[in-house]
């Protein structure tokens, strides 16, 4: 095989085949649809509510979902690599106190704001480390450090309790203000979103993770270097997960114990309903910060029309299996239209 | 061929009294082998012979107990599977190992994707490539398609261009025609004596004997770990090559008993199930051995798997012995005396991870249980009986069956169904993948069971097999029975017309 080398490419045009054109359609179309629904679901609660979309509606709706889309975008990292972070809500709530703790104590916003993404980093590498050294489930593994993260919050915040009064004015301030309707929170969760799924796209490692989640033992031959590649996946989800708590006490102004418990569940939801496949190898961060925007609107489409919030949870499961039944059929179609090509082409 | 001889001195790779064990296990001993370029080295050997753990040696997976691997001559260390795929050597396992999510280009190019200004990919020159590569393979395959779904044979033509892409010098290839058809085989070896041309040393391994002699010119023949030649095959026979392999005169590969058909046991009607198979209808009478030949994806798999209930069928009808059998109920099919051994052995036939004697008492559960409670004295003893009587190699019967061999595995699966004391036998692929001295076995074993009056259907995609033990060869095409050719009258070339669909028989 002395032949030629194929780096000094010629620049050929190469015919984009029926199956390719099929496949990317799909893929498309799964973040279209779910854009789809968001936007239908928005114009019905317009038609049923005109104060609906006024500037500080779409403020809220965009503020609501920025914490969501953060740590749904490290989510997806993670599971694409066919694992999960579970303690991301812990991680959260443990960023969110340690950085109003800080502040509490007349500190910069913006250390404040480091220090919260170092204490996720911290936990992610925790977690990276269990996972791909001690090669035992993430499941497990992240479920333990829940509790483990959980239980050092309880222990270290007790009863107390910050509120926006103990804040810097304009570190509240940052947190509900913007450019007109758009938030800086929804700037900054827009910034990382676009680098986030620049890189997967681009770069070699960022492929790596698609190829890992896809097939591991085929990675490992490949000479991928799995453990760092998940290391990274976890260091990056802990870190935003922790940027996203700094983030959720300039919006909220209030921290205690018990903040972001149960959030892994939402995260994981709006991953799934964005069309990042749980077994690893394929979705997109844009998919699940659809998702994650759509989860978090029905929050405030509900009451706007008028229908009691105690449907929130139904509905967002309803639209979580909708969207596992609906990949599993195309998926079914997918394959079916590829096996034809190939019988075809013989 | 090419005689080393002429091409230099120097072995691209060789190895130099190697020696491995996995506990006390002694897989390779003292092996020695040297790999020529523009050479197709053949690796023979029955299965545990150590042709494996020679391969993963040589991939950098495994690293040696003792001796060398020489690299141009030089010692070398691989401490990785990425080292290996540095010093050139490209590894084609059976089984191709791809990203089925990431597009074809992607596959070939993962980890050495050409680069843009930033370490950004170059997305189009990788495509470029990718089409360059295929067209330097003769093959069309979308750069931009995704894995999934890709055939087994273009998978290895994925993973050839893999290996074209590094440079490679040194390709091994482990199996790679055992789930492929004759005109996938026939493209495969094409691409192969392309790149023997091109000076690349090429290591092959298989069980079909026919293809060694086919594209192979030398051949080094390890058993039990140990080496036992390495030689030219030119002047060699087959039965030379298989002495060397089994260390004995095998008795006859396919020992066939005349045995006088008895009436019919299983009668099939005019079966259909839509857009897989049509109109099927054949007989198989007691002491006879059937063979199902035809090209994979004909539907002889389908059939059987219908006529067992595994599958509805949408037309027709089955009887065993006389008795209509229930669409879709495999529960009753075996009642009614039938058995069915299937292709994919690993998937369908065994639980991995379960022992010998549970999984040959798997079927067995109804006439084992006692007040609902098993009885595990019986089903040893049952499952030990089975297991001494198809000779199956194994320490002991607790042992979990995948630490077993392929052949010993397939025996644990014939096991199971003729614990069943069966009436009507199907085996899909009974050998696929196991070594001549248990492909015998199975063989001896088959014509016995016909001997003492068990119809026998057997699909299988070795002709040779076919030809050898089939009373009556059946022929599948495209869904289609195409053929029913007598076994006085059955060759290479009437079964082949019609399975391929060329001639009416």
């Amino acid at each position: 095989m002395t032949v030629t080398a194929p780096t000094p490419a010629p620049a050929t045009e190469v015919p984009r085949s029926s199956g390719t054109r099929l496949v990317d359609r799909v893929f498309k179309m799964r973040e279209l649809a779910i854009l789809a629904v968001f936007l239908v679901m928005i114009a019905i609660t317009q038609m049923g509510n005109s104060e609906f979309l006024s500037e500080q509606g779409i403020k809220d709706l965009l503020l609501n979902a920025t914490i969501l889309v953060l740590v749904a975008t490290g989510q997806s990292l993670v599971v694409i690599t066919r694992n999960v972070d579970l303690s991301v809500g812990s991680t959260l709530g443990v960023s969110a106190f340690a950085a109003g703790t800080y502040l509490q104590g007349g500190g910069n916003p913006v250390v404040a704001v480091l220090l919260a993404v170092l204490l996720g980093i911290g936990c992610g590498l925790v977690n990276g480390l269990l996972v791909s050294l001690g090669q035992v489930p993430a499941l497990v593994v992240t479920l333990g450090t829940l509790y483990i993260i959980r239980g050092i919050d309880s222990i270290w915040v007790g009863s107390r309790q910050i509120t926006a009064a103990d804040l810097p004015g304009g570190f509240v301030d940052f947190g509900s203000g913007g450019i007109s309707a758009v938030p800086y929170l929804a700037l900054i969760a827009l910034a990382v979103l676009v680098v986030a799924a620049y890189y997967l796209k681009h770069f070699g490692s960022g492929r790596e993770l698609y190829a890992l989640g896809s097939n591991p033992e085929a990675a490992r031959l490949a000479g991928i270097p799995v453990r760092n590649r998940i290391l990274t996946a976890y260091i990056v989800c802990g870190g935003l997960a922790g940027l996203a708590g700094a983030l959720y006490l300039a919006r909220f102004g209030n921290v205690d114990s018990g903040t972001g418990t149960g959030y892994e569940l939402t995260v994981v939801s709006a991953v799934v309903v964005g069309g990042v496949v749980f077994t690893g190898g394929s979705g997109s961060v844009y998919g699940a910060a659809l998702g994650a925007l759509l989860l978090t609107s029905i929050n405030s489409v509900l009451p706007a029309l008028g229908v009691s919030s105690v449907w929130v949870l139904a509905i967002n499961g309803i639209l979580l299996i909708l969207a596992i039944a609906v990949d599993r059929i195309v998926a079914l179609r997918v394959a079916a239209a590829l096996k034809k090509r190939n019988a075809r082409h013989g | 061929m090419t005689h080393p001889s002429d091409t230099g001195p120097t072995p691209v790779l060789a190895l130099k009294d190697l020696s491995k064990s996995f506990g006390a296990v002694r897989a390779l001993r003292d092996v020695s082998l040297e790999l020529f370029p523009g050479e197709v080295h053949a690796l023979a050997g029955e299965n545990g012979a150590g042709k494996s753990t020679l391969i993963k040696t040589l991939a950098g997976v495994h690293r040696p107990d003792a001796g060398q691997v020489l690299l141009d001559g030089e010692p070398t260390v691989f401490h990785s599977p990425a080292d290996a795929r540095d010093a050139g050597i490209a590894v084609i396992y059976q089984e191709p190992t791809l990203f089925p999510d990431l597009s074809i280009a992607e596959n070939i190019f993962m980890g050495r994707q050409p680069r843009r200004a930033l370490g950004r990919i170059d997305h189009k020159a990788t495509h470029a490539a990718t089409a360059t590569l295929m067209k330097r393979l003769g093959v069309e395959l979308d750069p931009e398609r995704p894995a999934r779904g890709l055939s087994i044979a273009d998978q290895q033509i994925v993973e050839i261009a893999k290996a074209l892409s590094f440079d490679a010098r040194v390709l091994i290839m482990d199996e790679p025609t055992a789930a492929l058809t004759g005109s996938e085989v026939a493209r495969l070896f094409g691409v192969v004596r392309t790149l023997r041309e091109q000076g690349s040393a090429v290591l092959f391994i298989s069980h079909r004997l026919e293809e060694i002699f086919q594209i192979c010119g030398r051949v080094t023949t390890l058993r039990d770990g140990a080496l036992i030649s390495s030689e030219p095959l030119e002047g060699m026979t087959e039965d030379d090559l298989v002495r060397r392999m089994v260390g004995r005169d095998l008795d006859e590969l396919y020992p066939k008993q005349d045995v006088e058909a008895g009436e019919v046991a299983l009668s099939v009607r005019r079966l259909t199930r839509e857009g897989v198979f049509t109109d099927v209808s054949f007989d198989v009478r007691r002491g006879e051995i059937v063979g199902l030949a035809g090209l994979v994806g004909a539907g002889r798999t389908e059939v059987a798997r219908s006529v067992f209930g595994v599958d509805r069928w949408d037309a027709g009808e089955v009887e065993v012995d006389g008795h209509a059998l229930t669409n879709g109920a495999p529960s009753t099919a075996m009642a009614a005396g039938l058995a069915l051994v299937p292709e994919d052995r690993r998937a369908q036939g065994l639980v991995m991870d379960m022992s010998i004697e549970r999984n040959i008492g798997l079927t067995g559960l109804r006439t084992t249980v006692r007040a609902g409670l098993m009885d595990r004295g019986a089903e040893r003893s049952r499952s030990l009986d089975w297991a001494v009587k198809l000779q199956v190699k194994y320490a002991r019967i607790a042992d979990t069956v995948s630490t077993l061999s392929g052949g010993n595995q397939q025996k644990v699966v014939l096991a199971k169904w003729l614990a069943t004391g069966p009436k009507v036998l199907i085996v899909d692929e009974p050998t696929r993948g196991i070594d001549v001295g248990t492909k015998a076995e199975v063989h001896r074993l088959l014509s016995e069971l016909a001997a003492d009056g068990v119809a026998v259907l057997m699909i299988s995609s070795d002709l040779p097999e076919i030809l050898g033990m089939a009373d009556r060869v059946l022929v599948m095409h495209e869904g289609r029975l195409t053929a029913e050719i007598p076994r006085s009258e059955a060759t290479e070339e009437s079964v082949m017309a019609a399975a391929t669909g060329r001639a009416a028989a």
